[in-house]
């Protein structure tokens, strides 16, 4: 723009720059241009097949009318619709024992001693190896002639040997076993974000051991004991191959996942799959739903701690 | 109970005196040790079965089994097709490792930098593929990519990877930019250097430990993977993970021992990864993002 510029062209340049100016104050300016290719991906690959997973769900199948009718077909069917309730069996009591036998342990590790690396480290192990892994070994381990039924028999606990393959325990202990260093790991986190000095507060004030637990860690902790059973629980409620593997997959446990695979890679209906895997994000959220409910009766602050 | 606070650490380092937690077994560390000790018994059993077993001749209903041999490596070896399935094990990371950082890394610094309006359902969107679990959307997510023909082959294993890694990276990668001084980048700003010099000269060379600490963690998760590689993979498209669990669940014509060779071979290739990840990252770190105190 020159200056000699009628003033009625230069009005409409002023607002143009100074638009620019004003988005930059609300933080708009070139460099997001960088979120773009982020974005792309997200959307792309995880809002769209979603969105396309949740119009599968909601379109019929030849023969049977109404939007609803995959979810309708579900919850009609017994085999299926159990399925809600064998996953929650599983899941449900694996990670309450992963996430509150973890608070104990972390509570007593979490200030700082020689060996915590090495402790962790071994810990991470199973989370490293995966749990396909995991229920290979946990089959030739707990199997009837594996090393565990052979010790018990010998150190005369057990007269015959305990069915834990193939059944619900297999499942449950592999959930164990890839789960309780996960929880461990986050309350962990947790015990070490809470400013030691409150207890040593409570103490000078006379408080036993129970009850600086009781009225000082745990209220602390709630939150964190919260958000582990969520993201515990997620892991626990996807049991996918375990439960193939350990379990019985037509039987017992036919969890909501292997429902959702069998229905989409063995009868290739993607519409009643897609369905299912609805279901099992939203009973999922629910459960979520409910524990940070619960969560909410407990203390809401600061744990004056360096972490959380 | 009352020498639970002599010898709780929490407590034990107020005194400058004394650095080892005294050893007394209280009731409450009786329960830990034999919580402790019941768990590696089951780690070491699970891990060590499969170990005696690859090298195991035939193992029925003793001990241990009759005499020991090598040949199960080899078997599985060939068998299994195993150089290809280590080799697309190591593409499929390859690619998953350096794609979600060259999207992940630009867009944390966004994210650590910048406030505007609709960060907050950014950042959800960020959040969900890691909260919910893969099998949930993995199946529509393969539903979607065979339906443009992307599943079944390398890049559909590649793409689904992805899904979990980019929100990984970024949740990983914005804490570490939010603590590097900005000043640097407004001085650099004010020499008159660019968006794309900053980013090289100034901004890359600070940020080599979190994208190496990041890439490590999306190599152990992509290795690792189950769920989204299983959906998403074709016959010549499977990664060791899949592999082992496709030999698993095939009929039994395929001896037990060279499925276990294979599982031996898979945890060897984990353990290594493992140990090179624990010397830049922390182990909590595997398991989610955490801020821990420096010294522990």
């Amino acid at each position: 723009m020159s200056a000699g510029a009628l003033p009625a062209t230069a009005v409409p340049a002023e607002p143009r720059g100074a638009w620019r100016h004003r988005m930059a104050d609300r933080g708009i300016d070139r460099t997001l241009w960088l979120l773009l290719p982020a974005v792309i991906f997200v959307v792309a690959l995880f809002v769209y097949p979603f969105l396309y997973g949740l119009s599968l769900s909601l379109t019929p199948n030849a023969g049977d009318t109404g939007i609803f009718s995959n979810y309708a077909k579900f919850f009609a069917d017994s085999y299926y619709s159990s399925t809600i309730w064998l996953t929650l069996r599983l899941a449900i009591p694996a990670t309450l024992f992963n996430t509150l036998a973890s608070v104990p342990f972390a509570y007593w590790m979490r200030g700082r001693f020689p060996g915590k690396r090495a402790v962790t480290t071994m810990l991470v192990v199973p989370i490293t190896l995966g749990t396909v892994l995991t229920a290979e070994g946990l089959l030739n381990f707990l199997g009837n002639a594996g090393w565990l039924n052979r010790f018990l028999m010998l150190i005369h606990v057990i007269d015959a040997p305990l069915k834990l393959t193939y059944n619900y325990w297999g499942v449950f202990l592999s959930l164990i076993l890839s789960g309780f260093p996960f929880a461990f790991l986050l309350i962990l986190s947790y015990t070490s974000g809470i400013d030691p000095t409150l207890e040593r507060a409570a103490s000078t004030l006379g408080a036993s051991p129970w009850q600086r637990f009781m009225r000082i860690t745990l209220p602390l902790l709630a939150p964190g004991l919260a958000t582990t059973f969520s993201l515990a629980f997620v892991m626990a409620f996807s049991v996918f191959p375990s439960a193939m593997m350990l379990g019985n997959p037509h039987g017992e446990e036919h969890v909501i996942a292997i429902a959702a695979y069998e229905q989409a890679y063995t009868y290739y209906n993607y519409n009643y799959a897609s369905a299912i895997a609805m279901v099992m994000g939203a009973v999922e959220l629910l459960v979520i739903a409910a524990v940070q409910a619960l969560r909410r009766t407990f203390y809401i602050g600061t744990t004056g701690g360096k972490g959380a | 109970m009352s020498s639970i606070s002599v010898s709780d650490p929490g407590v034990e380092s107020v005194k400058p005196g004394r650095r080892t937690p005294r050893i007394v077994a209280t009731p409450t560390q009786w329960v830990v040790w034999g919580g402790v000790i019941a768990f590696m018994i089951f780690l070491m059993g699970t891990v060590g079965s499969v170990l005696v077993n690859s090298f195991g001749r035939t193992w029925f209903n003793s001990w241990w089994p009759q005499g020991f041999t090598t040949q199960w490596y080899g078997d599985a070896w060939t068998q299994f097709n195993l150089s290809q399935v280590f080799l697309v094990t190591l593409e499929v990371t390859g690619a998953v490792l350096l794609i979600s950082l060259l999207i992940g890394v630009p867009a944390s610094y966004v994210l650590a930098r910048k406030n505007f309006p609709g960060k907050g359902l950014l950042n959800l969107l960020f959040l969900l593929p890691i909260m919910v679990p893969p099998i949930t959307y993995g199946i529509p997510l393969a539903t979607a990519l065979y339906r443009f023909g992307l599943a079944g082959n390398m890049s559909g294993v590649i793409l689904a990877n992805l899904v979990p890694s980019v929100p990984f990276v970024i949740m990983t990668m914005t804490p570490f930019m939010e603590q590097l001084d900005p000043s640097l980048e407004n001085a650099a700003r004010m020499c008159g250097a660019g968006t794309g010099v900053i980013f090289r000269r100034i901004l890359m060379p600070l940020l080599v430990p979190g994208m190496l600490a990041a890439g490590i963690l999306v190599l152990v998760r992509t290795v690792g993977m189950f769920e989204l590689t299983f959906l998403t993979s074709g016959n010549s498209s499977q990664t060791i993970v899949v592999a082992l669990f496709n030999s698993m669940n095939a009929a039994g014509i395929r001896a037990q021992q060279s499925v276990d060779a294979m599982a031996v071979m898979y945890m060897l290739m984990m353990l290594v990864i493992l140990l090179v990840a624990l010397k830049f990252v922390n182990p909590t770190q595997l398991v989610a993002r955490v801020k821990e105190s420096p010294q522990d």
